[in-house]
């Protein structure tokens, strides 16, 4: 049986990841909360908006209310790293040697790792952002498409189009797709080397989670009553095909998704809180946590494969030990 | 759910730059009523706000992608009011300021149309600071002072010092052309009681209506103190250029004040057969969606003992029982469309022809 070993925080969790072997719990309201022998918070942003676990560096990228990116490192160092004025940062992500980019309004930035910064005027807001696997290209979800750059060199963007507003962006992890949240109910994509359009849509709700599974074969999401998870194994991606459902649920949405790291099984939490495992190939159920106060927002495996950490809307966050 | 809350109440803020949006607003901050307010501005004004929750946010309009035109939301309100609830002990209220030139329609929308921004939060009223001195002048170069005025719940009539008695009279006849709904309210430093711009449930169907003493009373309400329109009601339909025909147009004034190309069509009607009804307006507001701002309306239906309320911006309608009809109160449906290019003659047909028998 798994069993948890809750945090009950006060506040809407943002973001819950691992860094190091340690849970972290980024709170709205800018504390970072963690549990490394015993409860320890230090605080980053006035106001928390945006997160972005940069894996390759172990640390959490955040971005806020006070215009500022913070990283967190294991062991409670919360550091500015960059500042854009007094708007909003919206949304951050890291990519390659140490780059990161935030955005504000219609401007997205790069930061490298020297602290050189990079800005990118947009005709409209930058709502999205998310690095490519490979080489240094970062995509910005937009009004009516896309747009991708390649900071480390001059040249004009590329542009991928499609009507609507795209809200969240992300790359499959062998760079070969792009897929965008958007307003809609509805996930768009795109195949990279030909443009070639993929739209995935009947989702009840908006999609607000998504987690790609080992080596990017599927693609998991929530904003339906079930987890739907799309195959991307071949080269067209999901064209044609249907997606999974998995952990369907009359009474509940799924508010977020986390693939394992190493094998086709899903964490998808739901707005009553609770968690479950579910796998790819029979669709069988474990229970992770019972319903409780708030959504869940957020979700990680450990790197040993043991536990998920989870934060919810309310604040009732944890951590969920399988091995037990 | 376990998370549900209460939803915030959010009053938006519309007038040109000049109208008193600002001294109103710095009003609403610092008067004394125990609440705290979160404000979004499109940009930050040369006079400051004084509030510890400002945001600010570009205006992002989103056509949603259904076909339709008039589904426009604002994508940076979502998001700010996302950011926002996140952290909801903060504030008891919203208030959204917009610039001159902003279009109050998707302001509106994204609280009916996006379903986290509606689930979190409540459309209360719709302001318009209306400066006395300039809005002729507003109305001959622009669209976008008439389209805040059409959309208005409360116009707050400012700067009445600068004009003389027969300008204001004007400038009145005017708004209340383009929006016979809307509550007027004349002040100088946008001296208006606060109560009267906030918490009005203007969008709130259990309320809307009983806001409006003289709601689509016009034949009523001459004896409030400053409606002295009667003159601009049923004549002088000097727009000829239209090719529809407008013969007996007797409700419409788009009419004989210049600039003005909002109309409102007012429908008075019995009982309505709610088999008839329904469709009717379905329909009317699928067809003249683009057409309509906003329509609002009291329904009297057959065989039901309570008051059937209406409201919608384009073609997002709303309905909902409000409450029993009283003893001796008339059974009576009013009907109210404030828009551009509608035909006020066919509305009024097909309204009556919804009547039960």
């Amino acid at each position: 049986m798994p069993t948890v070993a809750p945090l009950d925080l006060e506040g809407h969790c943002i973001t819950a990841v691992f860094l190091g072997d340690v849970p972290h719990f980024a709170l709205a309201d800018g504390a970072i909360h963690r549990l490394d022998h015993g409860h320890k918070t230090v605080q980053a942003n006035d106001g928390l908006l945006a997160a972005f676990h940069d894996v390759a560096n172990d640390r959490l990228i955040t971005g806020g209310e006070d215009g500022k990116v913070f990283a967190i490192t294991a062991g409670g160092n919360a550091g500015e790293l960059a500042s854009a004025g007094k708007k909003w940062i919206t949304s951050v992500a890291a990519g390659p040697q140490g780059a990161i980019a935030f955005a504000s309004g219609k401007t997205a930035y790069v930061r490298f790792a020297d602290g050189k910064t990079k800005e990118f005027a947009h005709p409209r807001s930058v709502e999205g952002l998310a690095f490519s696997p490979k080489g240094m290209r970062f995509g910005v979800a937009r009004y009516n498409g896309a747009t991708l750059h390649f900071p480390a060199a001059e040249g004009k963007p590329v542009e991928l189009e499609w009507a609507g507003a795209h809200t969240g962006i992300t790359f499959s992890p062998d760079g070969a797709f792009l897929v965008t949240t958007m307003q809609e109910n509805a996930l768009h994509g795109w195949k990279l080397a030909d443009g070639k359009h993929m739209r995935m849509s009947g989702y009840p709700g908006k999609v607000k989670s998504l987690s790609w599974s080992v080596k990017g074969k599927w693609l998991a999401s929530s904003g339906a009553p079930a987890a739907i998870v799309w195959p991307f194994s071949s080269k067209d991606g999901p064209m044609g095909k249907a997606p999974l459902e998995l952990g369907t649920r009359g009474n509940a949405m799924v508010t977020a998704v986390a693939c394992h790291p190493s094998q086709d099984v899903v964490a998808i939490g739901y707005d009553d809180g609770m968690v479950m495992a579910v796998r790819f190939a029979d669709a069988k159920e474990v229970l992770l946590r019972r319903p409780g106060k708030g959504a869940i927002t957020a979700m990680m495996w450990d790197k040993q494969e043991r536990r998920v950490v989870f934060g919810s809307a309310a604040g009732d966050c944890g951590v969920i030990d399988i091995s037990a | 759910m376990s998370d549900a809350q209460t939803q915030i109440p959010v009053t938006v803020l519309t007038g040109y730059l000049g109208a008193g949006k600002t001294t109103l607003l710095n009003r609403i901050l610092s008067e004394n009523h125990g609440k705290r307010y979160a404000v979004i501005v499109n940009e930050f004004g040369e006079i400051g706000i004084d509030n510890e929750l400002i945001v600010e946010s570009d205006e992002e309009i989103y056509e949603m992608n259904n076909g339709c035109v008039c589904c426009t939301v604002r994508g940076d309100l979502i998001r700010v009011v996302e950011g926002l609830m996140r952290r909801p002990g903060r504030f008891d209220a919203i208030v959204v300021e917009t610039t001159g030139l902003a279009d109050p329609v998707p302001v509106a929308q994204t609280f009916f149309m996006d379903d986290d921004v509606r689930s979190k939060t409540k459309l209360d009223a719709v302001v318009a600071l209306v400066d006395a001195k300039h809005l002729p002048l507003r109305l001959k170069d622009s669209r976008e002072a008439e389209d805040q005025i059409a959309f208005a719940d409360v116009v707050v009539l400012n700067k009445t010092d600068l004009v003389t008695p027969e300008e204001l009279a004007k400038v009145e006849a005017t708004i209340r052309a383009i929006n016979p709904a809307a509550r007027i309210h004349r002040t100088t430093r946008a001296g208006v009681a606060l109560s009267e711009v906030l918490d009005r449930g203007a969008f709130d169907l259990a309320r809307a209506l009983e806001n409006d003493p003289h709601f689509l009373d016009e034949h009523d309400h001459h004896d409030h103190d400053h409606h002295d329109h009667d003159g601009h009601d049923h004549h002088h339909h000097d727009h000829d250029g239209h090719d529809h025909d407008h013969e007996g147009h007797h409700h419409a004034h788009p009419s004989d004040i210049h600039d003005v190309t909002v109309q409102s069509v007012s429908l008075r009607g019995g009982e309505m057969d709610p088999k008839k009804f329904f469709p009717w307006i379905e329909k009317v507001t699928q067809m003249e969606g683009p057409n309509i701002l906003r329509l609002k309306g009291i329904i009297a239906l057959k065989g039901d003992d309570e008051r059937y309320v209406i409201q919608g911006v384009h073609m997002i309608i709303e309905g909902d029982h409000q409450r029993a009809w009283k003893d001796g109160e008339k059974h009576e449906s009013r009907l109210v469309f404030i828009g551009r290019e509608l035909d006020a003659e066919r509305l009024k047909k097909s309204f009556e022809a919804c009547q039960a028998a």
